[in-house]
């Protein structure tokens, strides 16, 4: 029987591939789809609770957070788009511009 | 008569003219004519002047005109307290005094200007048109010393003759000696003028006036006195302290024998008629006051004595035919201060006159030597001028016996008047002054001798080859004297001087036989004239004469008194001693005006009250002691001469051989007491001392101190500067270094890398959560 800790465990691991890949990934594009991750995990906690507790809330955030991430990816990309064609990189050590 | 103001004013035009016009265009014939002429005019004025005075009562002489105010009425408080108004008018006043002072100024003063236009002839014509416009000045100058009515007035003339002076002595500019002598005079003049001057404050701000005649009347009703030192003694001492400086008396009188340095037309004029008798005449003028100070006068008297003792001892010995007759001034006016501080104003004013006329004559028969041996001063090289000389010869030889008081010439008469008073009031002023007079009897006709008699020790000149010739010499030296008087020509030995030099010295000396004529003692049957005429000048009496009786009363009080009582009040012994003052008066007139010297001194008092009680017999006794004396002065006059005639003309080594044997003596009286030296050591080095201190302090302190602020200025600018450098922009400095060191910590954080920053968010979560955990 699935439980709700399975679902608990199941998003916390995700949520800790999402970290691991932003900390350690240098390729932008893994490090944007790492986040996915943790938004994903984040909506699976959402979900299970909404299930455990009977509450429609979670869900209807799901759909928000799914929505946010949707235009997030988007921004996201373009801004490396735009990036790319600027440096010709995605490595994420060359984007230092604002540093001191 | 109301034109007197006229006669200074006469020769001030001829000053001003001469000075501003004359020293450029004027040739000397016009200049030495205009300053002749405005003199004559002068002198014309006060002759009128003196007989129009003549005409009226002997009492009511007095005239007084004033022509312009001066300064007008300015509020200014008196010693008591009371607001006084200080007004002073330009007034002149004529009275038998001045108008003695006067004619003595203006006739001598225009025989000096005559003899001066042939003594100075050898000048260029600027210089020959300077000196006349000096000697002009000189002679408004005094006039108006002599003829103000007021201290103000006299003070002008006084200070006026004082310039003058400096500029006559200093006349030949060039030569060091005389510009140090003009200088010399200048100064020690100030110096009596300023007890001059503080003399007048104070009789200001006693009297609350300074008309002559206001303050004699109210020093008149003054108690005289005798106890002690009151305001009428400073007040006469101060004045006396002017007199020194101007008459030369000690401790003053190291100018004149160095005024010397001026021509000697100027000597004559400033140290015979004029500027050495301005003492004398302002203690005369104010006779009443210093009566009334007996202290003063017994000071006056003193001091009048050893002047005229120390200067014949110095005259004794000097070479410069023009020093001696120096010294001889300064001992005279020693002689008319004594005269003045015994309480014989008529006697001195009298020597005054009389010295007037044989000085000026001295002075003049010296300028004609002196002319004669071209320049040459140093008695040691003339000798046997009598035959080269006899006008000069004949006048001075004149001049000498009137000095030396060998009747009847004028020095007789004058001189034994003072020794007879001298001799009433003090035995031991007396016997000095007998001393000097016999001094003076010596000097001068040590000075003949060694000019005159002899033979001759100067220069070798051509027409002369010896005494054996000397008429011939002189045949010579006559007939070329037209070429050397001019001073150009080659000089041609010893000559007689121009006419305008000698006859000078004629009217000189007749006047120097006869001036004595007017004081014939009542002792030689004569009546003394002079003491008549000028006795309203020294005593107390209101304008117009009219209460003569009264103030009669107020001079000849205190001769009643005896000299045991005088202290006491006025008015008593006025009705006390009525009977007895005119007894005296009628008996002998001398006594006269002892009575203004009020009390003068015990002794002279009682000495006179006497025999005037004694009346016939007291008066006889008077009249064989008078006679004594003239006799012994006489007497004292002859040896003095006869001794200098054995010393100098028959047998020269004995002068020399007392040289040698008080050559002690001998040198300090050479070196004039070492006085200037003294005065050099003390007065002028203490003066130089305290100037260079006030130069070192102002160097050092003031100087410093304004240095000291400049430093100080720059010192906190500065300090301000680096205040503002560290301190101010320090801390700013600091706080940007302390921001720019501090970011290099903090920057570190900043690593610009994104998952840094993921990083610590992460663990600061994790951290939280932490927290959140443990703690619950």
């Amino acid at each position: 029987m699935i439980t709700q800790t399975h679902f608990l465990v199941l998003s916390a691991a995700l949520f800790m591939l999402g970290v691991v890949g932003v900390m350690t990934r240098r390729n932008i594009i893994i490090i944007l789809m790492s986040m996915e991750l943790m938004l994903n995990a984040v909506n699976i906690n959402l979900i299970a609770f909404s299930r455990q507790l009977g509450d429609v809330t979670g869900q209807v955030f799901a759909v928000f957070v799914i929505c946010v991430a949707a235009a997030e990816a988007a921004v996201g990309l373009g801004i490396i788009l735009a990036f790319y064609r600027n440096k010709e990189t995605i490595n994420i050590d060359e984007m230092n511009l604002m540093r001191w | 008569m109301h034109l007197i103001w006229l006669i200074p004013l006469l020769p001030a035009f001829g000053a001003l003219v001469n000075g501003v016009v004359g020293v450029r265009y004027f040739s000397k014939r016009t200049a030495g004519l205009l300053a002749c002429a405005t003199m004559a005019g002068a002198l014309a004025l006060s002759l009128y002047a003196f007989f129009e005075l003549l005409t009226l009562g002997p009492e009511a002489r007095e005239y007084v005109v004033r022509p312009l105010t001066w300064i007008s009425a300015l509020p200014l408080q008196l010693k008591d307290g009371s607001i006084g108004s200080f007004s002073i008018p330009w007034g002149f006043r004529l009275d038998p005094l001045s108008a003695m002072m006067i004619l003595v100024v203006t006739g001598i003063g225009f025989l000096i200007h005559v003899y001066s236009v042939g003594y100075m002839h050898g000048e260029s014509r600027g210089a020959y048109a300077r000196f006349f416009a000096y000697l002009n000045l000189f002679v408004f100058f005094m006039l108006m010393l002599v003829l103000g009515d007021n201290f103000v007035v006299m003070f002008v003339g006084w200070e006026g003759v004082g310039l003058c002076s400096y500029l006559l002595i200093g006349y030949y500019y060039e030569k060091k000696s005389a510009s140090d002598a003009g200088k010399k005079a200048f100064i020690v003049n100030r110096i009596g003028d300023w007890g001059f001057i503080i003399g007048m404050f104070l009789i200001f701000s006693v009297f609350g006036t300074l008309d002559f005649r206001e303050v004699a009347n109210a020093a008149g009703s003054m108690p005289v006195e005798s106890a002690g030192f009151g305001t009428l003694s400073v007040i006469t001492l101060l004045l006396f302290v002017g007199a020194t400086g101007k008459s030369a008396q000690i401790p003053l009188y190291v100018w004149l024998p160095d005024a010397m340095e001026g021509p000697t037309p100027v000597s004559a004029l400033i140290h015979a008629a004029t500027m050495v008798t301005a003492g004398v005449y302002m203690v005369g003028r104010n006779a009443v006051l210093f009566s009334h100070s007996p202290e003063t006068m017994q000071i006056v008297a003193i001091v009048g004595v050893a002047t005229a003792f120390v200067a014949a001892t110095i005259g004794l010995v000097q070479n410069d035919i023009k020093r001696v007759l120096a010294y001889s001034t300064v001992s005279q006016l020693g002689f008319m201060f004594l005269a003045m501080g015994v309480g014989a104003y008529a006697a001195g004013a009298f020597h005054l006159m009389t010295h007037a006329f044989f000085k000026a004559l001295l002075f003049l028969c010296s300028g004609s030597v002196i002319h004669a041996m071209a320049g040459q001063q140093d008695m040691r090289h003339m000798g046997g001028l009598k035959k080269h000389l006899p006008v000069t010869y004949v006048t001075m030889l004149i001049g000498t016996l009137a000095i030396a008081g060998i009747p009847p010439l004028s020095g007789f008469f004058s001189k034994d008047e003072i020794l007879f008073r001298a001799f009433q009031s003090n035995k031991i002023i007396w016997g000095v002054a007998v001393v000097t007079a016999l001094m003076t009897a010596f000097y001068m006709f040590r000075l003949m001798s060694m000019t005159f008699f002899g033979t001759y020790r100067g220069p070798a000149f051509a027409g002369a080859g010896g005494h054996g010739h000397a008429d011939t010499g002189h045949g010579h030296a006559s007939a070329g004297h037209g070429a050397a008087a001019t001073g150009h020509g080659e000089w041609h030995g010893p000559h007689e001087s121009p006419k305008s030099m000698t006859i000078p010295l004629l009217v000189l000396a007749v006047g120097a036989i006869v001036a004595g004529l007017v004081g014939v003692p009542a002792a030689l049957n004569g009546s003394n004239d002079i003491e008549h005429f000028l006795h309203p000048s020294f005593s107390v009496s209101a304008v117009g004469g009219t209460h003569e009786g009264a103030s009669a009363e107020l001079a000849e009080a205190p001769e009643g008194s005896e000299g045991g009582s005088k202290g006491a009040a006025l008015s008593g012994f006025a009705h006390a001693s009525r009977p007895k003052a005119a007894a005296s008066s009628a008996s002998a007139p001398a006594t006269e005006s002892e009575g203004i010297a009020a009390g003068k001194l015990a002794a002279a008092a009682s000495h006179e009250a006497v025999p005037a009680e004694g009346g016939e017999a007291g008066s006889h006794a008077s009249w064989a002691v008078e006679i004594g004396l003239m006799l012994l002065s006489v007497l004292v006059g002859i040896t003095g001469m006869l001794v200098a005639y054995r010393f100098y003309v028959r047998t020269p080594e004995i002068a020399d051989r007392l040289a040698q044997r008080w050559a002690g003596a001998h040198r300090v009286l050479s070196n004039k007491y070492y006085v200037d030296e003294l005065y050099d050591a003390t007065a002028i080095a203490g003066t130089m001392a305290s100037a260079r201190g006030l130069w070192v302090f102002d160097a050092k302190v003031v100087d410093g101190a304004v240095n000291g602020s400049g430093w100080l200025t720059l010192f906190s600018s500065w300090f301000s500067h680096v205040i503002d450098k560290y301190v101010v922009d320090g801390l700013v400095n600091f706080v940007g270094a302390v921001l720019e060191e501090g970011s290099f910590v903090f920057r570190r954080l900043q690593t610009g890398l994104i998952q840094n920053y993921a990083l610590v968010m992460l663990f600061g979560v994790f951290a939280f959560v932490s927290i959140y955990l443990m703690s619950r």
